[in-house]
């Protein structure tokens, strides 16, 4: 009866502090795309007379260098990663179901090949490889070119720890009883394929999916400190981050901040969110 | 028993052989790989040099030679390879400089960086994981989870911005990024066995906490915190790279950050194929040790 009382109170907990970083993302997204009404006069428009301000009554979070509204760039910033970092995301989870998927369901030379293109992708560290093909890829485009350049590349270059599991994971499928008994029963490969084993990785799918939002967040963020993320004047967390550059000391434009306390908070919510996706894969 | 000893010797002599290839393979084909994506890149043939107004018509012509010879993307790569045998790296198109040199000059300061950084995060990590497990305490493993986590939510470059901030070394931003990885492993290895049926029991009959620790759960976790700690050198070197860039540092991170910018690529090549090197080194070397524990146990 503890044992139980013990069990439920840890789940009601969890399920508490899952429903808590729900509210918490919800909160956020609505927010940002409520940007046009918050913040109508945009994120471009400049105050001239008010460049690096501090927090008023007009502007919320101050001014940035060139007299921006910190608070309005900040609300399309959020808005621009929070959507498309799951679109990324779901761009590297579907190229990890198709690759890891079918070269785990195939198994053999197609499983070995997959793999050794993963491994060679994972032998380098995330980042140096992000970077080297950013910085490839032309730096002096249009701000919505370099959002699409940027997050098309994480969807791009962010399969292959999610293929690497979820071949593991097609392989045992491919041995399962139900998939021999469908193969003996003399249902084609393909078929066999989208509807026995694909919907089977299901939860796995998921799981990498919630895994890699947070994981393409911050790498925005890092590319744009470093000067290979979103164009200005188009607002993202990274570019936004950028400004701690310039900063001589944390008490004296502590608002300067904001930014990097929004992003720590979506990407804790996001990982509470995805324990319990994990939890559904294991 | 000799017999069985010479079984695991040549096992393991296949494995490090195995490792060998596979490295040699990947090495190779992540150069290529680096090669192809510079090659392929747009404003690959532009020279910003053809464009200085001093230069006269024979000297651009020589400049778009050069260029051509880079053409062709095998052949360039199967000359530079040829030329790095006899160990000639190329000369840097951005700094003019040997690429050898540059590599020699700059790797001690990115190594000690990674070395010190791999150090601090895994004394943190281990020390607040072990501490957690021994006092059995939830306050306290939530408050050290919490603390991971939220460097876990810090991006890299962040953390190096900081370290530049409040002027502490770059091997200090390297550990805070490195911890929380290892940290969040070490703590579910050591709950996982401290967990298990006979640690439990030797608490129960009063066996001192270092003894358990050595005895009972250091074998159990060993191998899988080797495989973590290969894994963990991999993040260090990248995170190498924010850090040396951002808080001006001469090391390798950040010759691999000016290469990419300026697409410059001989440098480019030699940066990716070292960093493939290491990386895969640590996992193989971690791989290799964790099969010697384990066929000791065995």
């Amino acid at each position: 009866m503890r044992l139980l009382r013990a069990m439920l109170g840890t789940r009601l907990r969890n399920n508490a502090w899952r429903t808590l970083a729900c509210a918490v993302l919800l909160f956020v997204v609505g927010v940002s795309l409520a940007a046009n009404w918050l913040a109508p006069a945009g994120y471009t428009k400049q105050y001239r007379e008010a460049p690096d301000a501090a927090p008023s009554r007009q502007h919320w979070l101050g001014t940035d260098e060139i007299g921006r509204d910190r608070f309005a760039r900040v609300l399309y910033g959020t808005r621009i990663s929070l959507l498309l970092a799951p679109a990324a995301a779901l761009l590297s989870t579907l190229m990890a179901a198709l690759i890891g998927g079918l070269a785990g369901y195939l198994g053999g030379a197609s499983a070995r090949a997959a793999m050794a293109v993963t491994d060679l992708f994972l032998s380098l560290p995330w980042l140096f490889l992000l970077i080297t093909v950013r910085a490839v890829m032309p730096l002096n485009v249009s701000p919505l070119a370099s959002v699409l350049v940027t997050f098309l590349l994480l969807g791009l270059l962010g399969w292959t720890s999610a293929a690497r599991v979820l071949c593991a994971t097609a392989g045992s499928l491919r041995n399962s009883d139900f998939v021999r008994q469908a193969r003996a029963s003399g249902v084609r490969a393909s078929r066999l394929f989208w509807v026995h084993v694909l919907p089977n990785l299901k939860p796995v799918l998921y799981a990498q999916f919630w895994i890699s939002i947070p994981v393409f967040i911050l790498s925005e963020a890092n590319l744009g400190i470093l000067g290979l993320g979103v164009a200005e004047p188009l607002p993202s967390w990274g570019s936004l981050l950028k400004e701690l550059e310039g900063l001589v000391s944390v008490g004296d434009e502590p608002w300067k901040f904001v930014p990097l306390v929004l992003l720590v908070v979506v990407v804790t919510s996001f990982q509470f969110v995805l324990s319990e996706q994990e939890q559904a894969a294991a | 028993m000799p017999r069985h000893r010479e079984l695991a010797s040549s096992l393991l002599l296949r494995k490090v052989a195995r490792h060998g290839l596979a490295l040699v393979a990947t090495v190779l084909l992540g150069g290529f790989l680096a090669a192809v994506l510079v090659r392929l890149a747009p404003g690959f043939e532009v020279d910003e040099q053809q464009l200085d107004p001093r230069l006269n018509a024979e000297s651009v012509h020589a400049l778009v030679q050069a260029r051509a010879a880079q053409r062709n993307i095998l052949s360039f790569y199967f000359h530079s390879l040829e030329r790095a045998v006899h160990g000639d790296l190329g000369t840097s198109i951005s700094l003019g400089q040997p690429v050898s040199t540059l590599l020699r000059n700059r790797a001690p300061l990115t190594l000690r960086l990674v070395a010190l950084g791999l150090l601090l995060s895994w004394a943190a990590a281990m020390a607040l994981a072990l501490s957690a497990a021994w006092l059995r305490v939830s306050a306290y493993d939530a408050m050290t989870t919490t603390l991971s986590g939220t460097f876990l939510c810090i991006p890299a470059a962040v953390l190096a911005l900081l370290s530049v901030l409040w002027n502490v070394p770059g091997a200090l931003a390297i550990a805070l990024i490195v911890f929380p990885r290892v940290h969040r492993y070490a703590r579910n290895l050591l709950a996982k066995a401290y967990s298990l049926p006979h640690i439990i029991t030797a608490r129960a009959k009063g066996l001192s906490e270092s003894r358990i620790l050595f005895w009972h759960v250091v074998p159990v976790v060993a191998p899988q915190l080797l495989a973590v700690a290969g894994v963990s050198a991999s993040i260090a070197v990248g995170a190498a790279i924010p850090v040396e860039a951002l808080c001006g540092l001469a090391g390798v991170g950040q010759l691999a950050w000016q290469a990419a910018l300026a697409r410059d690529l001989p440098l480019l090549m030699n940066v990716t194929i070292l960093v493939t090197l290491v990386t895969l080194l640590a996992n193989s070397g971690a791989d290799v040790i964790g099969h010697v524990l384990r066929s000791q146990e065995a």
